[in-house]
Order: structure tokens, then C-alpha cells, then sequence
């Protein structure tokens, strides 16, 4: 195992082993059977696959759902603003930002499960369900990882618009006889992505990693299920494989976040 | 510019009042103004910031600003009433019948969209020719407003293009749909003179051309006379007086019009010292890797004001930010008062910091909006001299008066002042450390006409009791004309000449001299088109 090198040795040489898929093995392997004098440790990338596939249908199907949707939320509301639609979707929207995952998981599953039984409140999927099966049964997963999120993100694109609103190339776009919703859409939306973009990103990190805690609610096999069982289980390699991932999702996709900033500026896309 | 009589009638505005909601309550902008516009006529608005002239330009299109309303009055454009009409039936005359000019160019395209897109975009929205139709069309106004490259220069975006190029543009992109009437609102306020020139012939040019009328909304009152048939004078939200443009300059009959052009009226007998307060000598800097100033030398007079001038660009700022050492020079050295300035800011002792002070251009920024009167003047007293408690608080009011404030001003905020009196406390601040030098950049370019002349009276008065040098930097020759003793004329990073006042400014001149110095508007009808002549034969 190496325990005779450096920490600092050993732990590049993890992380190298890393970037050729190898995670190294997990503590708490059992499955050979006992007696057996061969190697009984499974490999950590065996555990982690099958979790992460989950746990990234889950957030991909309610990021698809919750981005689209306070994109538009936001856009209308800055669109119009001021008015009772406003006031109540950016009303609602603190609410829903407030609120924690796990009292929006149980609200979903007291009105959706319990008093109009429409869908599952345990959502245990394996490799043989079909997909149709898959979001029938993670249905309020997705809803609760979109609602906490939307809110933030809506929020954001309306005050990015607004923001900009009060540029004088917005009252120049006005006075050259420019609609509402051409201001919004032409004018203001295309110089309003980057802090949108950023927003979505950190969202979109907070999904993967607040599943966590939704995971557990509705008992899904996914990846933030499998590190709080590994700390449980002082299985450290598990543990360390997960944090792993999700630091560097954090880092990916603030990178595309920051490169969609800079394509959508001319500014920084085209030099003087 | 013929009789107005046989035209016809294109814009009526009866007794416009117009209210604008800030601080908490509403305020009068316009008090019942009346204005009249004929045919292929232009009309110059002039007056003060807060006359109200921005507003009535934009009340002519039926618009206005956000937290302002039309409280009374018609505005009747080719025989409709715009106060009448809906948003959708003023946005089909926008752009189209009625199209606007802003003040700043830079900040009124869309910085994410391509130049052509915008300056078809009017007349493409109201369909009025096809989109290649359009684009001919706005390359040929490309070219008769005389820039360069005018076949691609459309596919750039707006940063790519000069300040001076990019108004241009916006005027290209106001006639793209041949409308009735433009309003230009301080279109060349915020470019250089030399610029200023270029872009005042290339407008006045293509509005002749297709007879369009206009609205020119200015505070200067040289500029709008090369380009108006009639001049308003508005003050407060109400007409000071209306005539003829030769007939409004040859004899105003208000004295309120008298005293817009004061400051060009002000006129400082030139001295000189042949004891230096400070040297530069062979001076080069750089912004990291772009060098900005080559081979600088000037002398500055004890007890005497050196006049910098230049346009943007001419390296005149960077200067300052050298002396006051925020910015190392990487070659040659700086005697201040008989003894070398260390380069870096670090290294200077807290006696040569107090000795040098500097004013800057916006005293908006230049002060903590959290700080009293009674902070901002009294922390260079406390850190320069260690006086404290009752003596600081004598010696605050002395400043004030001698600022021709009182002590009443000691608590207030600088949102509670003017334009003008946060300038005159940030004279005090810099006075505050009793220095020997002021360096004073741009100081009354952000300033009223009127309000300039208080601020350049009070700097003479007291350069007259204390002795203190002034380096002056600026853009404005009417300015240096009233302050200077000694004229520093600055291009590209360079030294064009130095000396006295009256040498510079009379003939013979280099080249670059001259043209800086014949740029400057003139209070004369002709002086355009004279200068035009002159500059093509």
C-alpha cells in the first residue's frame, strides 16, 4: 500500500492513479467469501459508477427541468415589472429558496404521496428499470431539487435583466422605437449571461451535492447516499473519492461558467 | 438658413410641464415652455445642467425618463399630439419620424451586437426597404459622414471604434430611416476638440443634405452657433429668451445669456518665476507593457500656474499620476523644490506627500459619500499637522470660509451639495495639508459655465494669498486662457512646446498647436465653415 512513502508522495500518486480511473480500493470490501486467502477489497471505482450514473440522471433530468423555467420565469418577470405577476413570483421564489430541501421533500411527498398518491415516495431504481419507470418513480426527487434551485436562479435572471435595464443603450433601443419585449430579449438578455451563466453553474453544483440530503429523504441510490454511508463506515478511500468529485464539479462548471462569459461578450472576444 | 415664414410647421410644443420624482418628492423640470420647430430647420437648446433641455428634448418625442411625467401641455408633431397617443403608436414614429442622438456614444450601442445590425435596425424593424437595401444605404451615410473604411467599418463592434467614429455612427444610424426631425442631445460634450470639429461638419453636412430638421441640445454656446438657424435659452425649466443665432450672439438680451460665456471672458495677466518648484526631467512611463510618455520634461514655476493641455490620450493625466508618484516613472527623475522625489509613493516622506496635493476632475467619486464636510477636510489636518479637538475644528471653518463656504456646511453629506461646492471641498481638502503644489486634473470639466468661473476665480484668489503653484490639467483652452501663466501643450505621450502663455498662443505655432488651437469653437456663426475652408484649401 505504500504506507512507508510521504503523505504528500502518496497522495499524488493517488491522484494520479486517478486520472487512469483508478480510485484504489474501498475498506469495506466483502465480497469474496470467507476463508478465501485472495484479495477481498473492492475497487472504489466499482462502487462509485453505478452511484454517480444515478445521482447524474437525477440532477441532469431536474436541471433540464429547473434551468429552462427560471430562464423564463425571470425573463417575464423582468419583462413585467412591478406588476402582481412579479411581486409574487419573486414572493414565492424567496420562500422556495428558503425553505430546506429535506421540508420541500417532505411537503412533495405529503401532497403528491400521501394525500393524492400520484407518485412513490421511495424511489429505489436499478440497472433493469426502463427509463419511463425512472421518472415516474424519481418524479419528486426532480421537483424538490428543482424548486430549491429555481428560485435563486429566476431571481438572478431578473435582476441581470433589470441591471441592464438601466443602461442608456436600453433607453437609446426605446427611442429608436424598439418593443418591450425586443429591449428584453435584443437588447438586454445577450449582455446579461454572464452573471446568469455563473448563477446556473453554481446552482446546477448545488444540485448535484444537495442530493445528498434528497437522496436520503426518498432513499435513492445515488452517489451522496454512498459517501454519508462510507463516513458511517470510516471508509476513507469512498469518502475521498467522493469529495473528489464533487470539488471539481464546482470547478468544471464555474470554468464553463466563466467561458460562456466570455463568449458571449465581444468584448472579450474580439480585441480592439 | 432661410426666413422661417414660407416653411411649414413640423413640431409645436405648447406649455410643457414636465415633473420628475427624486429624493422623495416630485420637482418641476419644465414650467410651461413653448417651442416651435419648421421644416429642415435647427433649432439649438442651450442652458446649465438641471435647465430642463435634456428633458424637452426628449418631451418632443412624447418620451419620458423613467420617474418623470408630462403634467401638462401638447406636443404636436406633424398635426398629432403625442401626449395623446398610445405606447405602441409612439413607438411607430420613434426611430422612424423622430430619431435621437445621445450624449455618450460609448454607452449608447449595445456593446453585444455588431454597429450595421444597429444602425438599420430602425428602419428594418418599420420595414422600410430591404435589409441589403438598408446596408447600401448606411454605407453610402457611412462615407458622407466621412469614415474611414465605411464598407466594413459596420461589422465591428462598438469598442472597436473611436469615441469620435462611433457618434458619427449614431448619426448614421438616426437618418438611416430619413426621419422628420433628430434630436441631438450633447452629442459632442464628450469628445475632444480636435474631434469635436470632424463630427460637428460631418452632422451639420448630412442634416443640410436631406434637409432634415433638428433639435441641438448643448451647454455650449460656440457650438451650437455653427450649427442652429434659432437659439433657445433655457434656465430653471423656463425660457430666458429666444432669437436668430447671429442676433442671440451679437447682442443677448439677457443678462443670464451674457454669463454663459463668462469664463471665455476671463482673462489672467501671465507672470512667470525663474525659481523652479518642481522639474521633470526626461520622464518615460508605461502601463505595463504600452508606453505612455516619452521623454517628458517640463518646469514648473514657483508660485505660478502651468497649464497642461491635450486630448484624451495625450499622456497629460499620466503626468500627474508620476509627480504624485502613484505611478513610477522607468526613466528620469523628478526635483521637487531643489531635492530629488523618490519614485515610488512608498518610499516619499509624509512631508513631501503634504507638500504635493492633488484635485481630481469628478468630485462626486472623489469623496467618501459616508463622510461629513467636518471628516473628509479635517483627516489631512489631523494626519499632516496632528491638530486635534477644538483647534482642528477652527481650522476646518477657516478652510470653509476661505472656500467661500461657511460653517453651516460642517455636517453635511456630500449628496447635500452641488456640483460646485463638492469641488470647492475638495479645494479645501487639498489646502487642508497646506501645500506647496496642487495639481488640479480636470478640476472644472465636469462643471457648469457659470460654476467654472466661480472655481477658477477662487483658485486665482488663492494662489494670490498663499503662494501656492498650480499645475493645471485640461482639455478646455477657454480655461487655460483665464488661470494660466504658463502653457505645457501635450501630443501623444510627448511635449509639443512649452512657455509662456502669450507665446503659445500666438502665432507661429507646430503644427499640432495650431491644430488644437483652432478647434476651439468661436463665438462666430461662421467659424465651421470658415475653418473648413481654410482646413480643405
Amino acid at each position: 500500500m505504500g504506507l512507508d512513502k510521504p503523505p504528500v508522495t502518496r497522495y499524488f500518486d493517488w491522484l494520479g492513479n486517478v486520472f487512469q480511473g483508478d480510485f484504489g480500493s474501498s475498506f469495506s470490501g466483502r465480497s469474496k467469501v470467507q476463508g478465501d486467502q485472495g484479495d477481498r477489497s473492492r475497487e472504489v471505482v466499482g462502487l462509485i459508477v453505478p452511484r454517480l450514473k444515478n445521482t447524474l440522471f437525477l440532477t441532469g433530468v431536474a436541471a433540464l427541468l429547473a434551468v429552462p423555467l427560471s430562464l423564463i420565469l425571470g425573463i417575464s418577470a423582468a419583462l413585467y415589472r412591478n406588476s402582481y405577476y412579479d411581486r409574487s413570483a419573486t414572493g414565492v421564489s424567496l420562500v422556495t429558496i428558503s425553505s430546506p430541501e429535506f421540508f420541500t421533500a417532505y411537503i412533495f411527498i405529503l401532497l403528491l404521496a400521501t394525500l393524492f398518491p400520484v407518485f412513490p415516495t421511495i424511489s429505489n431504481v436499478d440497472e433493469d428499470t426502463t427509463l419511463i419507470e425512472r421518472f415516474y418513480r424519481t418524479a419528486l426527487p426532480v421537483f424538490t431539487l428543482t424548486l430549491v434551485t429555481l428560485g435563486h436562479m429566476m431571481r438572478m435572471t431578473r435582476s441581470a435583466i433589470i441591471n441592464i435595464l438601466s443602461s442608456e443603450y436600453i433607453e437609446m433601443a426605446k427611442l429608436s422605437g424598439a418593443s418591450r419585449y425586443e429591449v428584453i430579449v435584443k437588447h438586454a438578455l445577450p449582455n446579461a449571461w454572464a452573471p446568469i451563466a455563473q448563477v446556473i453553474a453554481i446552482n446546477l453544483a448545488y444540485m448535484l451535492i444537495g442530493s445528498v440530503v434528497v437522496e436520503y429523504v426518498f432513499n435513492y441510490q445515488g452517489i451522496g447516499r454512498l459517501m454519508v454511508g462510507s463516513v458511517y463506515n470510516r471508509d476513507l478511500p469512498v469518502v475521498q473519492a467522493c469529495a473528489l468529485i464533487f470539488a471539481s464539479t464546482y470547478v468544471i462548471l464555474n470554468l464553463i461558467a466563466d467561458l460562456i462569459g466570455i463568449i458571449s461578450n465581444p468584448r472579450l472576444l474580439y480585441p480592439k | 438658413m432661410t426666413s422661417n415664414n414660407s416653411k411649414e410647421l413640423l413640431l409645436e410644443m405648447k406649455n410643457i410641464h414636465i415633473d420628475g420624482f427624486s429624493d422623495e418628492r416630485w420637482h418641476k423640470i419644465l414650467k410651461g415652455v413653448d417651442l416651435k420647430l419648421y421644416r429642415g430647420e435647427i433649432l439649438g437648446l442651450i442652458g446649465e445642467s438641471g435647465a430642463g433641455k435634456s428633458t424637452m428634448g426628449k418631451a418632443a418625442m412624447g418620451y419620458t425618463q423613467p420617474g418623470c411625467k408630462i403634467i401638462n401641455g401638447e406636443i404636436l408633431f406633424d398635426g398629432v399630439d403625442l401626449t395623446k397617443l398610445t405606447e405602441l403608436e409612439k413607438r411607430k414614429i420613434w426611430g422612424t419620424k423622430i430619431a435621437y442622438v445621445a450624449q455618450s456614444a460609448a454607452a449608447s450601442f449595445n456593446p453585444a451586437h455588431k454597429l450595421m445590425e444597429q444602425t438599420i435596425s430602425a428602419a428594418n424593424r418599420a420595414q422600410l426597404n430591404s435589409k441589403d437595401l438598408l446596408k447600401k444605404d448606411a454605407i453610402e451615410l457611412y462615407e458622407s459622414l466621412q469614415l474611414p473604411d465605411s464598407k466594413n467599418i459596420g461589422e465591428r463592434y462598438p469598442h472597436q471604434v473611436s469615441g469620435g467614429q462611433l457618434q458619427r455612427i449614431m448619426t448614421a444610424m438616426a437618418m438611416s430611416p430619413r426621419p422628420e426631425l433628430i434630436i441631438f442631445d450633447e452629442p459632442t460634450t464628450a469628445l475632444d476638440v480636435t474631434t469635436q470639429v470632424e463630427v460637428l461638419a460631418a452632422m451639420r453636412s448630412i442634416v443640410e443634405k436631406f434637409n432634415t430638421a433638428a433639435i441641438y441640445i448643448t451647454h455650449d454656446l460656440a457650438v451650437v452657433a455653427q450649427m442652429a438657424d434659432r437659439i433657445k435659452v433655457l434656465r430653471y425649466g423656463e425660457e430666458v429668451e429666444e432669437a436668430n443665432t447671429r442676433e442671440m450672439l451679437s447682442n443677448p438680451k439677457e443678462e443670464y445669456t451674457k454669463s454663459l460665456w463668462s469664463v471665455r471672458s476671463l482673462i489672467k495677466p501671465e507672470e512667470t518665476n525663474s525659481e523652479h518648484m518642481l522639474s521633470i526631467k526626461n520622464i518615460d512611463a508605461a502601463y505595463g507593457s504600452s508606453k505612455v510618455l516619452f521623454d517628458v520634461s517640463i518646469n514648473i514655476p514657483k508660485g505660478k500656474t502651468v497649464a497642461i493641455v491635450g486630448e484624451s490620450g495625450s499622456g497629460k493625466s499620466t503626468t500627474a499620476r508620476v509627480i504624485t508618484g502613484l505611478l513610477p516613472q522607468t526613466k528620469g527623475e523628478i526635483i521637487f523644490d531643489g531635492k530629488p522625489l523618490s519614485t515610488k509613493l512608498e518610499q516619499r516622506s509624509k512631508e513631501e506627500l503634504r507638500r504635493i496635493q492633488i484635485i481630481f476632475q469628478m468630485p462626486d467619486t472623489a469623496m467618501n459619500p459616508r463622510q461629513t464636510v467636518d471628516e473628509i477636510i479635517g483627516r489631512p489636518i489631523e494626519f499632516y499637522h496632528g491638530v486635534k479637538g477644538k483647534d482642528r475644528e477652527a481650522k476646518v471653518i477657516e478652510l470653509l470660509q476661505m472656500i467661500e463656504l461657511d460653517e453651516s456646511f460642517l455636517d453635511r453629506l456630500p449628496s447635500e451639495l452641488s456640483g460646485g461646492q463638492k469641488q470647492r471641498i475638495c479645494i479645501a481638502r487639498a489646502l487642508a495639508a497646506n501645500p506647496d503644489l496642487i495639481i488640479c486634473d480636470e478640476v472644472t470639466s465636469a462643471l457648469d459655465q457659470i460654476v467654472q468661473e466661480g472655481i477658477l476665480k477662487l483658485l486665482q484668489k488663492l494662489q494670490k494669498d498663499l503662494g501656492v503653484t498650480y499645475i493645471f490639467i485640461t482639455h478646455d483652452i477657454a480655461t487655460v486662457k483665464a488661470i494660466s501663466d504658463e502653457i505645457v501643450v501635450m501630443y501623444q505621450g510627448k511635449v509639443v512646446e512649452q512657455g509662456l502663455k502669450s507665446k503659445i498662443l500666438n502665432p507661429p505655432h507646430p503644427d499640432y498647436t495650431e491644430l488644437l488651437l483652432s478647434s476651439v469653437p468661436e463665438m462666430d456663426p461662421d467659424w465651421l465653415t470658415n475653418l473648413l475652408d481654410k482646413r480643405s484649401s
